[in-house]
């Protein structure tokens, strides 16, 4: 087991070099100066070149990336053009933000959608499954960003239950872990959700019916298994997809929530990047997509070693 | 004479579906404690459904099922929720034509025989562990504390087979039901896995019932044998008198149709046709069509199962002794 997930993480280095390029190069073939944003229209040509210089925008691009990457690997993303601060601390703060948001989102996600998709593969063709699999359409297609507005007018606006932005009363206070801050989270989790929910439930009612036509239920039940027992095995039977189902879930919520978190103000990842992206912040944009695609990469690795010790044949093959 | 082990009396199984199939028409036999009864037929002809029905395993809501099965006392057909769970693997156990299948991927052969000790006997899971190893010893699996932690895809399929017989005996039920255990198996592992059965039916004095479409395996396990065809039973008798004097004319057609004896270059013989579809139950005689003796009458009536001394029954009229006689 530990050389294999070594051996995973050896094979994680070149996707992580090639991860690199890549939002490196984005940045860049991206259209726009990134100067524009921080001096002023008519600012004279010298003035361009000695910010240009200072930001190391003057350099080729193998040097500049060789410097990134450098610096990234001592933990120095660089200072953010529009504010002036460290990336790496503002990311921090939206990173945790986020994590929390995407964990929670995703945990509620996949509760939910594995008991859709337990009672729909079970009693597959009755109004339950149909109400089910209604359900879980829904949530994959419905654009979870009208959604967000839509709980936001009947839960804020109408019945004045829950806030309906930010991450804290007086916007981005550091997070505390007390009802009020907690209250501030309900609405984005339960919007975010939605989408694992839907994706979940769809595949695990596909397991649950497919392990229920499979000849060792049979076998089970010959045994003598009472219907709690055959449901156990049904269970470790569908683990191992449905887990790597939500993990790979929990990485696009990380990195795909741009549009929920700009809805409620949340001062994540998604809304670093938004802004990052509109202010042409290059070491802000670069050092976000960075970390947000290593969380990805990371995630993946986690959810290859999980599967392979839930399931015995992965091993081998 | 004690209670018979098994009593089936004029079963019939009914699948509906898109259409109606009639699996089983009218199925009679008994089985006395320590006999094993071979179950001989081909595909489609209704012995695996009567295998399942022992267990009740048949998908409940498509399925009808008439007549009567008793097994050690019991009516199954009544039987519900832990009664039947406690029936199954309890007092009657299966083993299955694919155990690769049969078995469950993702748990050890240890942990899936012990779940069906704890299940019954309600042992702790260190004495289910340990009852599993004693019975991987006694299907004689080499080296049975590694197989013990091994899944089902790390073994042969011998070995898987064994695995599977060690779980079937597991709680000492009295009744053993094997569906063509041997026919995905190499034919070396084939006798192997007979001959273990056999050894295994003697020690534990199991009633069993073994189905297959081989006429070699029937004969080499069985005391009795049953011929089905069509979801009938045409003729019963014990080995040595059906081999010798087969009297229906399937049961002829097929003793006929084997290698031994076969000259080279000529054809072999086969019973001509198919079998019928099975989509209504039959009103005359099933094998009519394929008959080739069959005389005015066979098509109009049922012939009625002819009782030619004990335990040697046939479903023919031209089995039966002459009026008079």
């Amino acid at each position: 087991m530990l050389t294999y997930i070594a051996k995973r993480l050896l094979h994680t280095l070149p996707v992580a070099f090639g991860v690199s390029i890549v939002c490196f190069l984005l940045v860049h073939i991206a259209p726009g100066d990134p100067l524009t944003s921080v001096l002023p229209p008519d600012a004279s040509a010298q003035l361009q070149a000695e910010m240009r210089k200072i930001y190391g925008f003057d350099r080729p691009l193998p040097v500049q990336y060789g410097l990134w990457v450098l610096k990234t690997l001592q933990g120095d993303l660089g200072v953010s053009i529009a504010t002036g601060r460290p990336v790496a601390s503002e990311l921090s703060r939206a990173l945790g933000n986020t994590l929390m948001l995407a964990v929670l989102a995703t945990l509620i996600g996949f509760i939910l959608g594995s008991m859709f998709g337990f009672v729909a593969g079970y009693f597959r063709g009755s109004w339950l499954d149909k109400l089910a699999s209604f359900v879980s359409i829904i949530g994959v297609s419905v654009p979870h960003y009208w959604l967000g507005m839509v709980l936001v007018i009947i839960f804020s606006v109408q019945l004045n239950w829950l806030p309906a932005t930010g991450a804290g009363p007086g916007g981005s206070a550091d997070w505390v872990w007390d009802w009020v801050h907690i209250k501030h989270l309900i609405l984005p989790a339960v919007t975010m959700s939605v989408i694992p929910m839907g994706i979940v439930a769809r595949t695990v009612r596909a397991l649950v019916a497919d392990i229920l036509s499979q000849e060792f239920i049979v076998g089970q039940r010959a045994k003598g298994l009472l219907d709690l027992g055959v449901f156990r095995h049904v269970v470790k039977n569908a683990a191992p997809t449905a887990l790597a189902v939500m993990g790979l879930q929990l990485g696009y919520l990380l990195g795909g929530s741009i549009l929920i978190e700009t809805v409620f103000s949340w001062p994540g990842t998604g809304f670093l990047l938004g802004q990052a992206i509109f202010q042409r912040d290059l070491p802000l944009l670069q050092g976000t997509i960075l970390v947000l695609a290593m969380f990805f990469v990371a995630l993946n690795l986690i959810v290859d070693v999980v599967q392979t010790m839930l399931d015995p044949r992965v091993q081998r093959s | 004479m004690s209670v018979p082990l098994v009593e089936l009396d004029n079963l019939t199984v009914r699948f509906h579906g898109e259409r109606t199939v009639h699996a089983v028409n009218g199925v009679s036999f008994t089985l006395k404690a320590g006999e094993t009864l071979g179950i001989l037929g081909e595909s489609g002809s209704g012995k695996s459904v009567t295998l399942k029905t022992l267990l009740r395993l048949l998908p409940e809501n498509r399925t009808e099922i008439g007549g009567g099965v008793r097994v050690d006392g019991a009516d199954i057909l009544k039987l519900e929720g832990r009664a039947l769970a406690d029936h199954r693997g309890g007092t009657a156990s299966m083993i299955f034509q694919d155990p690769m299948l049969a078995l469950d991927p993702v748990y050890t052969i240890g942990e899936q025989i012990a779940e069906a000790v704890i299940r019954h006997e309600g042992v702790s899971s260190a004495e289910g562990m340990a009852r599993a190893l004693d019975m991987l010893t006694r299907v004689r699996i080499p080296s049975p504390e590694r197989r013990l932690k091994a899944y089902p895809h790390e073994m042969s399929g011998g070995m898987r087979q064994r695995a599977m017989i060690a779980l079937a005996l597991a709680c000492r039920p009295k009744l053993l039901l094997a569906d063509e255990p041997t026919t995905a198996l190499d034919a070396t592992v084939q006798i192997q896995i007979l001959l273990l059965l056999r050894d295994l039916q003697r020690e534990f004095g199991m009633g069993m019932i073994f189905v297959t479409h081989d006429i070699g395996v029937a004969v080499e396990v069985s005391d009795r044998v049953a011929v089905m065809y069509a979801g009938e039973i045409v003729e019963t008798g014990s080995v040595r008198d059906l081999i010798r004097d087969p009297r229906h004319p399937y049961t002829k057609g097929l003793l006929a149709a084997n290698l031994h004896g076969a000259v080279k270059g000529a054809r072999l013989h086969a019973i001509p046709g198919a079998p019928p579809a099975l989509a209504e139950a039959p009103k005359a005689c099933s094998f009519a069509p394929r008959c080739p003796v069959k005389v005015s009458g066979c098509d109009i009536n049922r012939p009625p199962s002819v009782a030619l001394g004990e335990a040697r029954q046939v479903r023919c009229v031209l089995a039966a002794p002459a009026p008079g006689a």
